[in-house]
């Protein structure tokens, strides 16, 4: 059988492998067929049809997302038939959406918004069928909003939960006209498996899911004379969020990003960063206690250890493995961290009441606002992060308020809790973590620098589902010896669906690491739920390298050289890491949850 | 609930863990308890290891299987356009009317529900109705009585 298939389409010839579908055929010669099922990151669903094209010989028309390209098939991707049968499809759609557009969150940013506007679906050529009961928004999550009548049912949902996350919190409920996108027993979003995450959100065409939105309480916030507004922005947000304001994908906008927060309000702008070298050091030296105490005092302790900064992967395993919890480390998230510090040791140096401190985090991340609401966040005796905003609301309130984005001259962080290093750059892509924590902790443990060329752990870079390496320890310090000889074996996954592989290595006894991280999301948080939309590979891939960019720009690229948290260690935190302080303020505890 | 969870049990032991038991599984509560509840949903979801809402998914998607109470005869009216025509909104007049119940209500008893259902494949013979598996064809009214009062003296 010939393994290169040839075709041609609008008369242009193209060879492609057999198994291509014709409208990836299509792209690879510039040809766009509008799609609104079809989703790059998703296994092929086919049934929106609104890609269909013309093939000579064929009776109807064919979903070229979901046909692999024959040997000399003739495709027209743009006849009058064609044209006229998306049109019938998209205004059919149009028919059963409440399409209120100008009070719409996507309003812009939206699939079915730019199809009609393309087909011109100008008249009502379809009675409206909007389904009165869809008009219920469900905003029972901290995270996420289900606004039904908005929904087109192309599942890219339900096929993210499942595909890419391995939750299954939602799915195909009903058939036919009734059909629609439902929780067990349609419970509300807060009450069912639901992790947080965010992925169906940024896989969304439409307005249907959204992220839940705070920004308007922090309108007031800053509005009010009394209150200091401060805001914390995560890594990933510095490389994304120029998607939002007229750049592409993977600009690094760090600066204008400072300037214009400052701009609209806040009265400081800090950096989540801090904190994220802040975690490694505590999360470091967890690590090694727990080593420690597996193989000097023969005590029984869980390992391997696993990251605990990313509250989807979180509410996952106490929904899912609620046997597992030891395995977290114990440290908070860097925005936890920041929250609880921000309202104790920034109020005590500021001279600032802590009750008049209003803590905002810029996360890439919807399951941040769920982690903000946690009831046991509250150590600074306050809630700790009183709204974590996704990239996208800031993008929003940067429009909102007038800037001119493009043409602000960059500025610094603040300080306290604005300097970083390069090491904390790096949590924003998959992998980041571990390569933080290894610069760190091969560094107190030998005194040396991690032998790898200019510090960058490649092994756990990239976009591989699941990546392992191992370092051999030598020549220690002498506090250090029971490690000598010892291979660290580490590993990284990302996207739930490589969580629970990871899982179910630990469930079996077989898991060969001593520590792991997990991001809940594909790419980490620079492909978050709360990021940019679109997101795919193609734009995880720049985002990644702008912040490997940032790390290599960095003139400090270890955490524990950051200037700030030896500081913090001096004046603060006194009894150092892991002592009575950070337990208080920096560590946490875990929840089980049902899985079913 | 000590009942579903055994039930559902033992339909695993006879079906098997894989996904494809899901829909004998199901079929068989439905058979035997009119529904399918939620507390069997969960059941299965857990003895199958997948998510209660894939389960959910499954048992919503086939008219057949109900995941509300039923009562013990589910009445179901082809509501297709060939029973349409031949007078099937006299055909659920009278069944409301006998029953003293809604299209999709069930009677307080539990003894009867009625319900909807699309082309039977009776359309020459219309209109046309079932009773739990049993199809009945050329509805008139009267018809209708008398078979409903057959069906009320039965257990
Ligand atoms: S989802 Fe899209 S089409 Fe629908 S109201 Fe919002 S912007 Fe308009
Ligand atoms: S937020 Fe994540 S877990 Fe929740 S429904 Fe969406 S994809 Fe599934
Ligand atoms: S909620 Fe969004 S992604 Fe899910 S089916 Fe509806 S439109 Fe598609
Ligand atoms: S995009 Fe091809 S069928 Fe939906
Ligand atoms: S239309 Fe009623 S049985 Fe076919």
């Amino acid at each position: 059988m010939e393994n290169i298939i040839s075709l041609t389409i609008n008369g242009i010839d193209v060879s492609v492998d057999r198994g291509t579908s014709i409208l990836e055929a299509a792209k690879k010669i510039n040809i766009r067929i509008p799609t609104l099922c079809y989703h790059e990151d998703l296994c092929v669903a086919g049934n929106c049809r609104v890609c269909v094209v013309e093939a000579e010989g064929y009776r109807t028309l064919i979903a070229s997302c979901a046909t692999p390209c024959e040997q000399g098939m003739k495709i027209k991707t743009n006849t009058p038939k064609v044209r006229n049968a998306r049109r019938d499809l998209i205004a059919l759609l149009v028919s059963e959406h409440n399409t209120q557009c100008t009070t719409c969150y996507r309003s812009t940013n939206c699939e079915l918004q730019a199809l009609a506007s393309e087909y011109n679906i100008d008249n009502d050529i379809y009675m409206s069928i909007l389904k009165p009961e869809h008009l219920r928004i469900d905003k029972s999550s901290w995270s996420i909003e289900k606004d039904d009548s908005k929904c087109v049912r192309c599942q890219r949902c339900v096929r993210t939960c499942s595909e890419l996350q391995h939750v299954n919190a939602i799915t195909v409920a009903h058939k036919g006209k009734d059909m629609k996108i439902s929780t067990f027993m349609d419970l509300p979003m807060n009450e069912v498996v639901c992790v947080n995450c965010g992925q169906c959100v940024i896989h969304c065409p439409t307005g249907a899911l959204t992220e839940r939105r705070y920004y308007d309480d922090i309108w007031n916030a800053i509005g009010d004379e009394k209150k200091k507004v401060i805001i914390n922005t995560a890594p990933s947000v510095r490389v994304a969020i120029g998607e939002m304001l007229g750049y592409g994908p993977g600009a690094s906008v760090t600066g204008k990003m400072v300037s214009a927060l400052k701009q609209i309000g806040f009265n400081m702008v800090l950096d989540t960063n801090y904190t994220a070298d802040l975690t490694i050091i505590e999360e470091g030296n967890e690590l090694l206690m727990r080593l420690k105490k597996a193989l000097v005092n023969k005590e029984e302790v869980a390992l391997p250890m696993i990251t605990s900064c990313s509250p989807g992967w979180v509410k996952f395993i106490e929904h899912m493995y609620p046997d597992k919890l030891a395995h977290l480390s114990t440290c908070k998230s860097p925005q936890q961290m920041f929250g609880a510090l921000s309202k104790t040791y920034l109020a005590e140096k500021m001279g600032i009441e802590p009750e008049n401190i209003v803590s905002v985090a810029a996360m890439p991340c919807a399951a941040k606002k769920f982690e903000a609401n946690r009831p046991e966040m509250k150590s600074s005796g306050y809630q700790d992060i009183d709204a974590g905003l996704t990239t996208r609301e800031i993008g929003h309130m940067i429009k909102q308020a007038g800037v001119d984005f493009k043409e602000l001259i960059d500025s610094d962080f603040d300080s306290l809790m604005g300097d970083s290093t390069g090491a904390a750059v790096i949590f924003g892509a998959t992998g980041g973590v571990m390569e933080a924590a290894l610069r760190t902790a091969y560094e107190i443990i030998t005194g040396r620098d991690v032998p790898f060329e200019k510090l960058n752990i490649t092994p756990v870079r990239g976009l591989e589902g699941i990546k392992e390496a191992g370092i051999l320890i030598d020549n220690c310090l002498p506090e250090w010896n029971f490690l000598e000889g010892v291979e660290l074996k580490v590993a990284v996954a990302h996207g739930l669906k490589n969580a629970r592989i990871i899982m179910e290595q630990i469930e079996a006894g077989t898991s060969p690491y001593h520590f792991i991280e997990v991001m809940a999301c594909p790419g980490g948080c620079i492909g978050g739920g709360g990021q940019p939309i679109p997101t795919n590979d193609d734009v995880r891939k720049k985002r990644i390298k702008a912040i490997y960019d940032e790390d290599a720009g960095k003139p400090i690229r270890k955490s524990h050289e950051n200037p700030e948290i030896k500081k913090i260690y001096e004046e603060f935190l006194v009894d150092g890491p892991l002592g009575h302080m950070s337990h208080k303020l920096l560590h946490t505890h875990y929840t089980k949850r049902n899985r079913y | 609930m000590p009942h579903t969870k055994e039930l559902v049990e033992k339909l695993v032991d006879t079906y098997g863990r894989s996904r494809e038991s899901m829909l004998p599984i199901l079929q068989d509560i439905q058979r035997t308890e009119h529904y399918v509840s939620d507390d069997a949903m969960v059941e299965i979801a857990k003895q199958l290891d997948i998510s209660t809402a894939d389960v959910y998914g499954k048992a919503t998607f086939y008219s057949f299987i109900d995941t509300v109470p039923r009562g013990k005869y589910v009445i179901r009216v082809c509501k297709t356009i060939v029973c349409e025509m031949h007078n099937k909104s006299g055909i659920i007049e009278t069944l409301e009317n006998l029953l003293k119940i809604k299209i999709g209500e069930t009677t307080l008893n539990r003894k009867f529900s009625l319900l909807y259902t699309n082309c039977l494949g009776w359309c020459h013979m219309g209109p046309a109705m079932l009773i739990n598996d049993e199809v009945f064809t050329d509805l008139t009214p009267e018809r209708v009585r008398e078979i409903i009062a057959i069906y009320k003296n039965k257990n």
